[in-house]
Protein backbone atom coordinates (compact mmCIF):
# COMPACT_ATOMS: atom_id res chain seq x y z
CA UNK A 1 0.00 0.00 0.00
CA UNK A 2 2.96 2.37 -0.18
CA UNK A 3 2.43 3.09 -3.87
CA UNK A 4 -0.88 4.63 -2.87
CA UNK A 5 0.71 6.80 0.14
CA UNK A 6 1.36 9.59 -2.23
CA UNK A 7 -1.88 9.11 -4.45
CA UNK A 8 -4.07 11.77 -2.43
CA UNK A 9 -1.17 14.44 -3.72
CA UNK A 10 -1.02 13.43 -7.51
CA UNK A 11 -4.91 13.92 -7.32
CA UNK A 12 -4.46 16.98 -6.05
CA UNK A 13 -1.64 18.38 -8.15
CA UNK A 14 -4.45 17.07 -11.35
CA UNK A 15 -7.01 18.57 -10.06
CA UNK A 16 -5.40 22.09 -9.46
CA UNK A 17 -4.46 21.71 -13.27
CA UNK A 18 -7.58 20.72 -14.68
CA UNK A 19 -9.43 23.93 -12.61
CA UNK A 20 -6.58 25.85 -13.84
CA UNK A 21 -6.40 24.89 -17.36
CA UNK A 22 -10.26 25.89 -17.14
CA UNK A 23 -9.46 29.28 -16.31
CA UNK A 24 -6.51 29.99 -18.88
CA UNK A 25 -7.84 28.35 -22.00
CA UNK A 26 -12.07 28.86 -21.76
CA UNK A 27 -13.56 32.58 -22.81
CA UNK A 28 -16.62 31.98 -20.88
CA UNK A 29 -16.74 33.58 -18.04
CA UNK A 30 -19.21 30.68 -15.69
CA UNK A 31 -16.93 28.14 -16.88
CA UNK A 32 -14.00 30.20 -15.17
CA UNK A 33 -15.18 30.59 -12.58
CA UNK A 34 -15.97 26.88 -12.29
CA UNK A 35 -12.79 26.33 -13.08
CA UNK A 36 -11.71 28.26 -9.66
CA UNK A 37 -14.38 26.58 -7.66
CA UNK A 38 -12.04 23.46 -8.85
CA UNK A 39 -8.76 25.07 -8.19
CA UNK A 40 -9.95 26.22 -4.55
CA UNK A 41 -11.32 22.21 -3.75
CA UNK A 42 -8.24 20.95 -4.64
CA UNK A 43 -6.52 23.42 -2.21
CA UNK A 44 -9.03 22.07 0.04
CA UNK A 45 -8.01 18.48 -0.36
CA UNK A 46 -4.32 19.00 -0.33
CA UNK A 47 -5.34 20.60 3.68
CA UNK A 48 -7.57 17.48 4.28
CA UNK A 49 -5.18 14.93 3.27
CA UNK A 50 -2.67 16.37 5.51
CA UNK A 51 -4.52 16.30 8.40
CA UNK A 52 -4.99 12.00 8.45
CA UNK A 53 -3.43 10.22 10.94
CA UNK A 54 -3.08 6.42 10.46
CA UNK A 55 -5.64 4.91 12.57
CA UNK A 56 -6.56 8.09 13.36
CA UNK A 57 -10.59 8.88 14.29
CA UNK A 58 -12.38 12.52 13.82
CA UNK A 59 -10.39 14.64 16.60
CA UNK A 60 -13.25 14.31 18.84
CA UNK A 61 -12.39 13.55 22.44
CA UNK A 62 -14.61 10.47 24.11
CA UNK A 63 -14.74 10.18 27.55
CA UNK A 64 -12.75 7.41 29.50
CA UNK A 65 -11.31 6.36 25.91
CA UNK A 66 -7.29 7.16 26.86
CA UNK A 67 -5.72 5.05 24.12
CA UNK A 68 -7.37 6.91 20.79
CA UNK A 69 -5.83 8.82 17.99
CA UNK A 70 -7.12 11.76 16.97
CA UNK A 71 -6.52 13.28 13.58
CA UNK A 72 -5.42 16.63 13.27
CA UNK A 73 -7.89 19.22 14.10
CA UNK A 74 -5.83 22.83 12.22
CA UNK A 75 -6.05 21.85 8.97
CA UNK A 76 -9.78 21.21 9.70
CA UNK A 77 -10.44 24.41 10.70
CA UNK A 78 -8.93 26.69 8.51
CA UNK A 79 -10.64 24.36 5.14
CA UNK A 80 -14.17 24.50 7.41
CA UNK A 81 -14.19 28.38 7.36
CA UNK A 82 -12.38 28.64 3.65
CA UNK A 83 -15.58 26.22 2.50
CA UNK A 84 -18.00 29.03 3.62
CA UNK A 85 -15.51 32.13 2.73
CA UNK A 86 -15.52 30.52 -0.93
CA UNK A 87 -19.00 30.37 -1.53
CA UNK A 88 -19.53 34.01 -0.68
CA UNK A 89 -16.67 35.00 -3.12
CA UNK A 90 -17.95 32.74 -5.27
CA UNK A 91 -21.42 34.50 -5.18
CA UNK A 92 -19.41 37.66 -5.74
CA UNK A 93 -17.73 36.46 -8.90
CA UNK A 94 -21.22 35.41 -10.04
CA UNK A 95 -23.17 38.51 -9.40
CA UNK A 96 -20.18 40.16 -11.28
CA UNK A 97 -20.93 38.05 -14.56
CA UNK A 98 -24.64 38.74 -14.25
CA UNK A 99 -23.89 42.41 -14.20
CA UNK A 100 -21.11 42.17 -16.79
CA UNK A 101 -23.74 40.50 -19.16
CA UNK A 102 -26.70 43.12 -18.76
CA UNK A 103 -23.86 45.99 -19.66
CA UNK A 104 -21.96 43.77 -22.54
CA UNK A 105 -25.08 41.40 -23.61
CA UNK A 106 -22.24 38.78 -23.39
CA UNK A 107 -19.92 36.43 -20.98
CA UNK A 108 -16.74 35.41 -23.62
CA UNK A 109 -14.14 37.06 -22.27
CA UNK A 110 -12.92 38.03 -26.03
CA UNK A 111 -16.17 40.02 -27.19
CA UNK A 112 -16.23 41.64 -24.54
CA UNK A 113 -12.49 43.22 -24.49
CA UNK A 114 -13.70 43.48 -28.15
CA UNK A 115 -16.87 45.37 -27.62
CA UNK A 116 -14.32 47.59 -25.23
CA UNK A 117 -11.80 48.68 -27.96
CA UNK A 118 -14.26 48.85 -30.41
CA UNK A 119 -15.99 51.78 -28.39
CA UNK B 1 -7.38 -1.54 3.79
CA UNK B 2 -10.57 -0.85 2.72
CA UNK B 3 -10.84 3.08 3.28
CA UNK B 4 -7.45 3.41 0.79
CA UNK B 5 -9.36 1.26 -1.94
CA UNK B 6 -12.55 3.16 -1.10
CA UNK B 7 -10.44 6.75 -0.93
CA UNK B 8 -8.83 5.79 -4.58
CA UNK B 9 -12.10 5.15 -5.76
CA UNK B 10 -13.90 8.04 -4.37
CA UNK B 11 -10.28 10.39 -5.85
CA UNK B 12 -10.38 8.46 -9.06
CA UNK B 13 -14.23 9.67 -9.40
CA UNK B 14 -13.62 13.02 -8.74
CA UNK B 15 -10.73 13.75 -11.01
CA UNK B 16 -13.37 12.26 -13.82
CA UNK B 17 -15.92 14.68 -13.04
CA UNK B 18 -13.66 17.31 -12.58
CA UNK B 19 -12.33 16.87 -16.36
CA UNK B 20 -16.00 16.40 -17.36
CA UNK B 21 -16.87 19.62 -15.86
CA UNK B 22 -14.21 21.23 -18.02
CA UNK B 23 -15.29 20.16 -21.07
CA UNK B 24 -19.14 20.18 -20.88
CA UNK B 25 -20.33 23.15 -23.13
CA UNK B 26 -23.68 22.60 -21.55
CA UNK B 27 -23.22 25.06 -18.81
CA UNK B 28 -26.30 23.58 -16.80
CA UNK B 29 -24.95 19.79 -17.39
CA UNK B 30 -21.49 21.34 -15.82
CA UNK B 31 -23.39 22.89 -12.77
CA UNK B 32 -25.32 19.88 -11.87
CA UNK B 33 -21.31 17.75 -12.44
CA UNK B 34 -20.32 20.61 -9.69
CA UNK B 35 -22.95 19.38 -7.18
CA UNK B 36 -21.66 15.98 -7.85
CA UNK B 37 -18.09 16.98 -7.47
CA UNK B 38 -18.63 18.20 -4.29
CA UNK B 39 -20.62 15.73 -2.81
CA UNK B 40 -17.88 13.36 -3.84
CA UNK B 41 -15.87 16.07 -2.16
CA UNK B 42 -17.52 15.52 1.16
CA UNK B 43 -17.38 11.91 0.95
CA UNK B 44 -13.19 11.73 0.58
CA UNK B 45 -13.13 14.66 3.24
CA UNK B 46 -15.22 11.97 5.71
CA UNK B 47 -13.32 9.41 4.82
CA UNK B 48 -10.10 11.30 6.10
CA UNK B 49 -11.69 11.87 9.12
CA UNK B 50 -12.60 15.48 8.87
CA UNK B 51 -16.12 15.15 9.89
CA UNK B 52 -16.63 18.80 10.47
CA UNK B 53 -15.10 19.84 6.74
CA UNK B 54 -17.53 16.73 5.22
CA UNK B 55 -20.81 18.38 6.54
CA UNK B 56 -19.97 21.88 5.27
CA UNK B 57 -18.79 20.77 2.12
CA UNK B 58 -22.01 18.90 1.62
CA UNK B 59 -24.19 21.76 2.61
CA UNK B 60 -22.21 24.53 1.19
CA UNK B 61 -21.09 23.45 -1.78
CA UNK B 62 -23.50 20.22 -2.90
CA UNK B 63 -26.34 22.60 -1.75
CA UNK B 64 -26.77 26.04 -1.61
CA UNK B 65 -23.26 26.66 -4.52
CA UNK B 66 -25.47 24.85 -6.88
CA UNK B 67 -28.70 26.54 -6.03
CA UNK B 68 -26.58 30.25 -6.76
CA UNK B 69 -24.97 28.76 -9.55
CA UNK B 70 -28.73 27.98 -11.53
CA UNK B 71 -29.45 31.25 -10.30
CA UNK B 72 -26.74 33.07 -12.33
CA UNK B 73 -26.87 30.82 -15.50
CA UNK B 74 -31.15 31.78 -15.45
CA UNK B 75 -29.78 35.39 -15.91
CA UNK B 76 -27.10 34.45 -18.32
CA UNK B 77 -26.36 32.43 -21.17
CA UNK B 78 -26.92 28.40 -20.40
CA UNK B 79 -24.43 27.63 -23.20
CA UNK B 80 -20.43 28.12 -23.98
CA UNK B 81 -19.77 29.02 -27.24
CA UNK B 82 -17.69 26.19 -28.90
CA UNK B 83 -13.98 26.97 -28.27
CA UNK B 84 -11.65 27.83 -31.10
CA UNK B 85 -8.70 25.59 -31.95
CA UNK B 86 -5.09 25.73 -30.49
CA UNK B 87 -5.23 26.15 -27.48
CA UNK B 88 -2.18 23.71 -27.08
CA UNK B 89 -0.32 26.87 -25.19
CA UNK B 90 -2.53 26.48 -22.43
CA UNK B 91 -2.14 22.40 -22.18
CA UNK B 92 1.54 22.83 -22.32
CA UNK B 93 1.78 25.03 -19.12
CA UNK B 94 -0.51 23.01 -17.50
CA UNK B 95 1.10 19.80 -18.30
CA UNK B 96 4.80 20.87 -17.57
CA UNK B 97 3.01 22.61 -14.26
CA UNK B 98 1.18 19.04 -13.13
CA UNK B 99 4.98 17.89 -13.69
CA UNK B 100 6.40 19.68 -11.49
CA UNK B 101 3.51 19.56 -8.89
CA UNK B 102 3.55 15.96 -9.01
CA UNK B 103 7.92 15.62 -8.52
CA UNK B 104 7.41 18.20 -5.62
CA UNK B 105 4.50 15.42 -4.02
CA UNK B 106 8.02 12.87 -3.96
CA UNK B 107 9.52 14.64 -0.82
CA UNK B 108 5.85 14.47 0.99
CA UNK B 109 5.29 12.29 3.85
CA UNK B 110 2.93 9.16 3.10
CA UNK B 111 -0.74 9.89 3.92
CA UNK B 112 -1.77 9.27 7.48
CA UNK B 113 2.25 9.24 8.39
CA UNK B 114 1.87 9.72 12.12
CA UNK B 115 5.65 11.26 12.40
CA UNK B 116 4.69 14.18 9.78
CA UNK B 117 5.75 17.27 10.38
CA UNK B 118 2.09 18.94 10.76
CA UNK B 119 1.58 16.99 13.25
CA UNK B 120 4.16 17.98 15.34
CA UNK B 121 3.72 21.57 15.69
CA UNK B 122 0.84 22.63 17.86
CA UNK B 123 -1.41 20.16 16.65
CA UNK B 124 -0.91 17.97 19.60
CA UNK B 125 -1.03 20.73 22.32
CA UNK B 126 -4.75 21.89 21.18
CA UNK B 127 -5.76 17.79 21.95
CA UNK B 128 -3.74 17.57 24.91
CA UNK B 129 -5.14 21.03 25.88
CA UNK B 130 -8.32 21.03 25.20
CA UNK B 131 -10.38 19.38 27.89
CA UNK B 132 -8.36 20.93 30.01
CA UNK B 133 -8.39 24.47 29.10
CA UNK B 134 -12.11 24.56 27.18
CA UNK B 135 -13.90 21.62 28.42
CA UNK B 136 -15.73 20.88 25.28
CA UNK B 137 -15.40 17.24 23.01
CA UNK B 138 -14.91 18.32 20.02
CA UNK B 139 -11.42 20.01 18.99
CA UNK B 140 -12.44 21.83 16.07
CA UNK B 141 -14.87 23.37 17.42
CA UNK B 142 -12.43 24.72 20.14
CA UNK B 143 -9.67 25.55 17.78
CA UNK B 144 -12.39 27.48 15.85
CA UNK B 145 -14.27 29.51 18.58
CA UNK B 146 -11.72 29.79 21.40
CA UNK B 147 -7.64 29.40 20.44
CA UNK B 148 -8.37 30.70 16.87
CA UNK B 149 -11.37 33.03 17.56
CA UNK B 150 -9.04 35.95 15.84
CA UNK B 151 -9.08 34.13 12.34
CA UNK B 152 -12.69 32.90 12.88
CA UNK B 153 -13.93 36.73 13.41
CA UNK B 154 -11.58 37.62 10.01
CA UNK B 155 -13.11 34.51 8.36
CA UNK B 156 -16.95 36.20 9.19
CA UNK B 157 -16.35 39.73 8.37
CA UNK B 158 -15.11 38.39 4.66
CA UNK B 159 -18.19 36.29 4.05
CA UNK B 160 -20.23 39.57 5.71
CA UNK B 161 -18.02 41.66 2.80
CA UNK B 162 -19.04 39.49 -0.15
CA UNK B 163 -22.63 39.59 0.90
CA UNK B 164 -22.82 43.36 0.80
CA UNK B 165 -20.63 42.90 -2.62
CA UNK B 166 -23.24 41.00 -3.83
CA UNK B 167 -26.32 43.55 -2.56
CA UNK B 168 -24.51 46.24 -4.36
CA UNK B 169 -23.98 44.33 -7.33
CA UNK B 170 -27.34 43.08 -7.47
CA UNK B 171 -29.22 44.88 -4.98
CA UNK B 172 -32.27 42.93 -2.81
CA UNK B 173 -35.58 44.37 -3.08
CA UNK B 174 -37.31 45.72 0.00
CA UNK B 175 -33.99 45.86 1.94
CA UNK B 176 -33.94 49.55 1.83
CA UNK B 177 -36.66 51.95 2.39
CA UNK B 178 -40.73 51.24 1.72
CA UNK B 179 -41.46 48.18 -0.35
CA UNK B 180 -44.82 46.76 -0.33
CA UNK B 181 -45.15 42.95 0.00
CA UNK B 182 -46.92 42.44 -3.18
CA UNK B 183 -44.17 44.10 -5.44
CA UNK B 184 -41.85 41.40 -4.46
CA UNK B 185 -41.60 38.94 -6.62
CA UNK B 186 -44.78 39.83 -8.88
CA UNK B 187 -46.10 37.19 -11.35
CA UNK B 188 -43.58 34.00 -9.95
CA UNK B 189 -45.26 30.44 -9.93
CA UNK B 190 -42.04 28.59 -8.80
CA UNK B 191 -43.02 25.08 -8.55
CA UNK B 192 -46.00 25.60 -5.86
CA UNK B 193 -48.23 24.06 -8.70
CA UNK B 194 -46.23 20.87 -8.49
CA UNK B 195 -48.07 18.28 -6.30
CA UNK B 196 -45.11 16.25 -5.34
CA UNK B 197 -41.89 18.61 -4.43
CA UNK B 198 -44.94 20.60 -2.71
CA UNK B 199 -45.77 17.84 -0.56
CA UNK B 200 -42.27 16.32 0.60
CA UNK B 201 -40.90 20.24 0.76
CA UNK B 202 -43.10 20.87 3.47
CA UNK B 203 -42.82 17.57 5.21
CA UNK B 204 -38.70 18.11 4.68
CA UNK B 205 -38.61 21.69 5.83
CA UNK B 206 -39.26 21.17 9.35
CA UNK B 207 -36.68 19.10 10.11
CA UNK B 208 -34.36 20.50 7.95
CA UNK B 209 -34.36 23.49 10.15
CA UNK B 210 -34.83 21.10 13.41
CA UNK B 211 -31.45 19.60 12.04
CA UNK B 212 -29.99 23.18 11.52
CA UNK B 213 -30.19 24.26 15.00
CA UNK B 214 -29.32 20.61 16.28
CA UNK B 215 -26.03 21.24 14.09
CA UNK B 216 -25.60 24.79 16.07
CA UNK B 217 -25.69 23.70 19.35
CA UNK B 218 -24.43 20.75 19.27
CA UNK B 219 -21.54 21.41 17.81
CA UNK B 220 -19.39 21.94 21.09
CA UNK B 221 -20.02 17.97 21.66
CA UNK B 222 -20.10 16.40 17.87
CA UNK B 223 -19.54 17.81 14.35
CA UNK B 224 -21.33 21.03 14.02
CA UNK B 225 -21.36 24.34 14.72
CA UNK B 226 -22.11 27.92 13.39
CA UNK B 227 -20.74 27.68 9.27
CA UNK B 228 -22.89 24.60 9.39
CA UNK B 229 -25.90 25.17 10.86
CA UNK B 230 -26.05 28.52 9.04
CA UNK B 231 -25.57 26.72 5.93
CA UNK B 232 -28.19 24.15 6.58
CA UNK B 233 -31.06 26.99 8.19
CA UNK B 234 -30.26 29.02 4.64
CA UNK B 235 -31.22 25.61 2.50
CA UNK B 236 -34.12 25.26 4.47
CA UNK B 237 -35.62 28.53 3.46
CA UNK B 238 -34.17 28.78 0.01
CA UNK B 239 -36.43 25.02 -0.31
CA UNK B 240 -39.07 26.81 0.98
CA UNK B 241 -38.33 29.68 -1.73
CA UNK B 242 -38.12 27.49 -4.53
CA UNK B 243 -41.52 25.64 -3.51
CA UNK B 244 -43.60 28.08 -2.29
CA UNK B 245 -42.06 31.07 -4.26
CA UNK B 246 -39.81 33.80 -3.36
CA UNK B 247 -42.50 36.03 -1.78
CA UNK B 248 -43.82 33.85 0.99
CA UNK B 249 -40.00 33.48 1.55
CA UNK B 250 -39.41 36.93 2.02
CA UNK B 251 -42.65 37.24 4.20
CA UNK B 252 -40.87 34.49 6.80
CA UNK B 253 -37.41 36.45 6.69
CA UNK B 254 -38.43 40.12 5.47
CA UNK B 255 -35.02 41.62 3.31
CA UNK B 256 -34.83 43.89 6.34
CA UNK B 257 -34.26 41.26 8.57
CA UNK B 258 -31.79 39.74 6.60
CA UNK B 259 -29.48 42.71 6.42
CA UNK B 260 -29.96 42.71 9.94
CA UNK B 261 -28.71 39.08 10.50
CA UNK B 262 -25.79 39.40 8.46
CA UNK B 263 -24.57 42.66 10.07
CA UNK B 264 -25.65 41.68 13.52
CA UNK B 265 -23.85 38.29 13.76
CA UNK B 266 -20.85 39.51 12.73
CA UNK B 267 -22.07 42.47 15.67
CA UNK B 268 -22.57 39.50 18.38
CA UNK B 269 -19.18 38.17 17.93
CA UNK B 270 -17.28 41.39 18.14
CA UNK B 271 -19.51 42.58 20.80
CA UNK B 272 -18.26 39.25 22.69
CA UNK B 273 -14.83 40.60 22.71
CA UNK B 274 -15.48 43.94 23.50
CA UNK B 275 -17.19 42.74 26.79
CA UNK B 276 -14.24 40.13 27.51
CA UNK B 277 -12.05 43.32 27.21
CA UNK B 278 -14.47 45.62 29.79
CA UNK B 279 -14.42 42.51 31.73
CA UNK B 280 -10.70 42.99 32.10
CA UNK B 281 -9.40 40.05 29.95
CA UNK B 282 -7.63 40.57 26.42
CA UNK B 283 -9.87 40.77 23.27
CA UNK B 284 -12.10 37.35 22.74
CA UNK B 285 -10.76 35.63 25.74
CA UNK B 286 -13.32 34.42 27.18
CA UNK B 287 -12.19 32.91 30.70
CA UNK B 288 -13.11 36.39 32.61
CA UNK B 289 -17.07 35.62 31.39
CA UNK B 290 -17.44 33.37 34.30
CA UNK B 291 -16.31 32.59 37.80
CA UNK B 292 -14.85 29.55 36.82
CA UNK B 293 -12.66 29.99 33.55
CA UNK B 294 -14.00 26.79 31.80
CA UNK B 295 -17.61 27.40 31.98
CA UNK B 296 -16.34 31.27 30.53
CA UNK B 297 -14.96 29.28 27.62
CA UNK B 298 -17.91 27.17 26.74
CA UNK B 299 -19.98 30.15 27.17
CA UNK B 300 -18.41 32.62 25.67
CA UNK B 301 -17.95 29.51 22.77
CA UNK B 302 -21.45 28.96 22.53
CA UNK B 303 -22.70 32.88 21.86
CA UNK B 304 -19.83 33.25 19.28
CA UNK B 305 -21.11 30.52 17.14
CA UNK B 306 -24.73 32.09 17.43
CA UNK B 307 -22.91 35.09 15.78
CA UNK B 308 -21.60 32.66 13.07
CA UNK B 309 -24.54 31.04 12.58
CA UNK B 310 -26.48 34.18 12.16
CA UNK B 311 -24.27 36.25 9.72
CA UNK B 312 -23.68 33.33 7.52
CA UNK B 313 -27.25 32.30 7.08
CA UNK B 314 -28.41 35.94 6.57
CA UNK B 315 -25.74 36.45 4.04
CA UNK B 316 -26.50 33.04 2.06
CA UNK B 317 -30.10 34.00 1.78
CA UNK B 318 -29.35 37.38 1.26
CA UNK B 319 -27.78 36.29 -1.80
CA UNK B 320 -29.99 34.13 -3.07
CA UNK B 321 -32.95 36.57 -2.97
CA UNK B 322 -30.40 39.18 -4.84
CA UNK B 323 -30.28 36.27 -7.55
CA UNK B 324 -33.89 35.85 -7.59
CA UNK B 325 -35.41 38.99 -7.52
CA UNK B 326 -32.86 40.15 -10.52
CA UNK B 327 -35.41 37.69 -13.08
CA UNK B 328 -36.80 39.21 -16.30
Amino acid sequence: MELFGLFNYWVFALLLMVGFYAVISRPNLIKKLLGLSIFQAAVFLLYITMDKVEGGTAPIIQKGVDDAIYSNPLPQVLILTAIVVGISTLALGLALVVRIYEAYGTIEEDEIQQQDLNR
Amino acid sequence: MITIVFGVFLLTLLLIVAIAIVREQDLFTAVTLMGIFSLLMAANFFVLDAADVALTEAAVGAGISTVLLLGALALTPGRERSIPKGRWLALVVVTLTTLVVVHATFGNPRLGDPGAPVHQHVAPWYLEQTPELIGIPNVVTAVLGSFRAYDTLGEVIVVLTAGIGVLFLLGLPGAVGERRREELALGRTYLSHHLVPQVVGRLLIPFILLFALYVQFHGEYGPGGGFQAGAIFASAIILYALIEGEREALTVISPRLLVWMMAGGALLYGGVGVVTMLLGGNFLDYSVLAEDPVKGQQWGIIVIELGVGITVAGVLLAIYHAFAARGR
